[in-house]
């Protein structure tokens, strides 16, 4: 596993920039609140056990963690910790396929 | 039931009174988006939902699995989501629900 540390990130104040150039006929703000509601919407259908399918980009669903002993790491006093939902994300075909090979294009 | 891209452009419709042509390809533009920043080795972080990581694997052993032969797994890069904290509450506020 190599080091992810020269990667750089781009954030979602960014992407909505990006976004905003190429949609010139729709205002900065038109596409903030796009974003925002797509955002929220794929939020909600997680939290309502609801999977989310993308083709060419990838499908999010929910896994679930068995529940486990773990310890309260103060005391030490054994504790139960219930079973829970994690969200997890499978990245689609195209996805897969432009990114795996990116690694060869970056250096 | 799962959540798609036609729901979600009906959404926009709905909610931000984009016509229907527009929700459709702010829809395809946002997934394109992060697919060109992951694609130009940037990590991708969505504040309150979660972050797309690039991890860069080494070659590997492998094996064709019908006929055992050894074929090396070539170096690749992989996307990995984290669930942004707020996400993970959420998410769990559903399974409590669902344990019965």
């Amino acid at each position: 596993m190599a080091d992810d540390s020269e990667l750089r990130s781009m954030m979602k104040s960014e992407l909505i920039e990006l976004m905003a150039r190429k949609q010139n006929h729709l205002a900065y703000k038109d596409v903030e609140l796009a974003v925002k509601s797509l955002l929220e919407q794929m939020s909600e259908s997680l939290a309502t056990g609801e999977r989310i399918e993308i083709r060419g980009f990838g499908s999010f669903s929910l896994h679930f963690r068995p529940p486990r002993a773990g310890r309260n790491p103060k005391t030490g006093d054994s504790v139960s910790l219930p079973g829970k939902y994690v969200p997890h994300f499978k990245p689609g075909k195209e996805l897969r396929e432009r990114v795996t090979h990116s690694i060869q294009k970056s250096e | 039931m799962a959540l798609t891209k036609a729901d979600m452009a009906e959404r926009l419709f709905d909610e931000l009174g984009l016509n229907k042509r527009e929700a459709k390809e702010l829809v395809e533009l946002f997934f394109e988006e992060v697919r060109e920043a992951l694609e130009g080795s940037y990590n991708v972080k969505l504040s309150g939902f979660g972050n797309f990581t690039l991890r860069d694997k080494t070659q590997r052993p492998g094996r064709n699995p019908k006929t055992g032969e050894e074929i090396p797994i070539s170096a690749r890069r992989v996307v990995t989501f984290r669930p942004g904290q707020k996400l993970k509450q959420r998410v769990e506020a559903y399974a409590g629900s669902q344990q019965q």
